[in-house]
């Protein structure tokens, strides 16, 4: 493990959360809870593991990555703008009147593989992608975000059915497992544990790890696929809310834009100026 | 019908790497074919319509030409939201095929009768949706769709239907095709009706009536022109269709017709009333208590030239 790695997916996921914050603060706009929680996972797939370059947005080798959880799109545009698929003055019109960024992730904005926002499409685009892949014997992966409550939705386990039985070990499925979803935990809605088992039934190779751990996020990711032949899947363990102590572990901040004193406290914490 | 699709299919996939047949674990003793000859491009989705659309959205937007197929209701309502967001929205290149187009699927029951897909495919942004009247309709339009770029819907009756067109007609999408000419009235038929109005278009010949019979195969981007000559050079319109009344062909030429200020033309949508079938029987038999039958529309339509 390279320290100046860890320094530099320490100072883009800051980037994401403080982007994140002000532009669910701009536009008084949801979702801050679950953006934070993928900042760790996005600044080591964009800092390291995807293969994608700004200046070739059709170039068909690059990898594919999908945000399922397309509620979560502030999070996502900010590490674009980071990479430089577009101007980052653009975040500063996220869900603003003649914006390009709509408040759920959109098919069109560079460096946007798929529209989502309802739940439980992702991995079902995902997996054509991967077969595609295969088919023309490209050498691309696919990965696909998804979040934990959107594995209460059938269509999600109607693709991991399918993955593995179709071999697809250039697939990756990452669930951002912060145990909370619209209306309360997991646990409360609908259980979903034995989770990673499930995906192992479904004849996925699984791991488990910190999401907010660089040096497990990193590990992960670079070993795909973990098995020949099997898709691989990586529950990620998450906290809703990471990185502003207020915020953490709340379900409030599902729903709640952050207003201009609360910005200010999540930067400070953050060491954002 | 569908003998019509898969022979079109295997001689589109010999010329065409692209094009990818995903079904959704249906069209046994059908599919096979396809099957073989292109392992690599067929797959069985297993009965998972969401995934199949899903996928097959995927695929196209890694450049594929992807064709979904299941029967009845279930390659599009079952997977609606993925049509319209994964398909529609990306605007991706999916050819989305129902077989068992209308009351195809008689005695099987409400489940299985396909009366509400025209309105509802027609209401999707991006999508354009297309019955053919006949088997040879119906290789003409898998063809048309498979070159038209962007998501396409395809309503396909059964099969052994009955052969409407004597020779191949020009088939375009967004053209209706005339098969008759006649100044008393139009009869605009879709999908599996086309054979019962040129039939009911004859009868009417015998007693004095002479129809002009569109095939407006294409509901959406719907002929415009055809409808406006045809309101213009004849005094009634007829709509056929085996669908609800509400939205599909019937709906889109009354929208047209509504807008019209100076037209003085009489209407008449002929389809299923807005309820599901009481009744259990063939297609055949349900269709009477419609009165799509041959002789139910030539009574329809004789009742309003006489009005
Ligand atoms: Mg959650």
């Amino acid at each position: 493990m390279n320290r100046s790695n860890i320094e530099g997916y320490k100072t883009l996921a800051t980037r994401i959360r403080s982007h994140a914050l002000r532009m669910t603060n701009h536009a008084k706009s949801s979702h801050i809870g679950g953006s934070l929680s993928i900042a760790d996972l996005l600044a080591v797939l964009y800092n390291r593991v995807l293969r994608v370059d700004p200046s070739r947005l059709d170039w068909s080798e690059r990898d594919r990555f999908i945000l399922s959880k397309g509620h979560a799109a502030a999070a996502a545009y900010a590490v674009l703008a980071e990479r430089g698929f577009f101007p980052k003055e653009w975040l500063g019109t996220y869900c603003q009147d003649g914006s390009h960024l709509a408040g759920h992730i959109t098919y069109g904005v560079p460096g946007v593989e798929a529209s989502t926002g309802s739940l439980g499409h992702g991995l079902s685009i995902g997996c054509g992608m991967a077969v595609a892949g295969k088919h023309s014997s490209h050498s691309y992966r696919v990965f696909v975000l998804l979040s934990d409550g959107e594995c209460d939705e059938g269509s999600t386990w109607e693709a991991a059915l399918f993955a593995p039985h179709h071999r697809l070990d250039n697939l990756v499925a990452i669930v951002d497992y912060n145990k909370i979803q619209s209306f309360g935990t997991v646990k409360e809605v609908l259980d979903l544990e034995p989770l990673a088992n499930k995906w192992q039934a479904f004849g996925w190779a699984v791991k488990e790890i910190d999401g907010h751990d660089f040096e497990q996020i990193e590990k992960a990711l670079l070993s795909v696929p973990f098995e020949p032949e099997r898709p691989s899947c990586i529950i990620a363990h998450t906290v809703k809310g990471k990185g502003v102590s207020f915020m953490e572990n709340q379900l409030a901040w599902h729903y709640k834009p952050p207003n201009d004193d609360e910005l200010r406290q999540a930067l400070t914490e953050l060491g954002d100026i | 019908m569908r003998a019509a699709l898969i022979r079109t299919l295997i001689d589109l996939a010999r010329e065409n790497e692209r094009i990818f047949l995903l079904v959704g674990d249906v069209g046994y003793s059908l599919v096979e074919p396809f099957a073989q000859e292109f392992p690599d491009r067929f797959v069985n989705i297993g009965i998972a319509e969401q995934n199949m659309i899903g996928i097959a959205s995927g695929l196209a937007l890694c450049d594929k030409i992807v064709f979904t197929y299941s029967i009845a209701n279930f390659p599009t309502l079952r997977c609606l939201e993925q049509i319209r967001n994964d398909v529609c929205y990306h605007n991706a290149n999916v050819k989305v095929v129902s077989s068992g187009g209308g009351l195809a699927y008689g005695s099987l029951g409400a489940t299985h009768h396909v009366t509400e897909d025209l309105a509802i495919m027609r209401a999707l942004p991006n999508m354009t949706v297309v019955a053919p009247g006949d088997p040879v309709e119906a290789a003409l339009a898998t063809q048309a769709i498979a070159e038209w770029a962007g998501p396409c819907y395809l309503r396909l009756a059964k099969t052994g239907d009955p052969i409407a067109h004597q020779a191949t007609p020009d088939f375009q999408i967004g053209k209706a095709t005339k098969l008759r000419e006649g100044r008393d009235v139009t009869l605009i038929a879709t999908g599996g009706m086309l054979y019962n109005t040129i039939q009911a278009a004859e009868q009417l010949a015998q007693q004095g009536f002479q129809s002009r019979v569109l095939s407006m195969h294409t509901i959406k981007p719907l002929d415009t022109e055809a409808v406006l000559s045809a309101a213009a050079e004849t005094s009634i319109i007829v709509t056929i269709e085996e669908h609800s009344m509400i939205g599909g062909l019937g709906g889109a030429v009354a929208e047209l017709l509504a807008e019209l200020c100076d037209s003085h033309i009489k209407f008449k949508r002929m389809g299923l009333n807005d309820s599901f079938c009481s009744q259990v029987g063939s297609q055949e038999y349900l269709r009477k208590t419609y009165s799509l039958s041959i002789e139910g529309v030539v009574s329809t339509v004789i009742c309003l030239l006489e009005s």
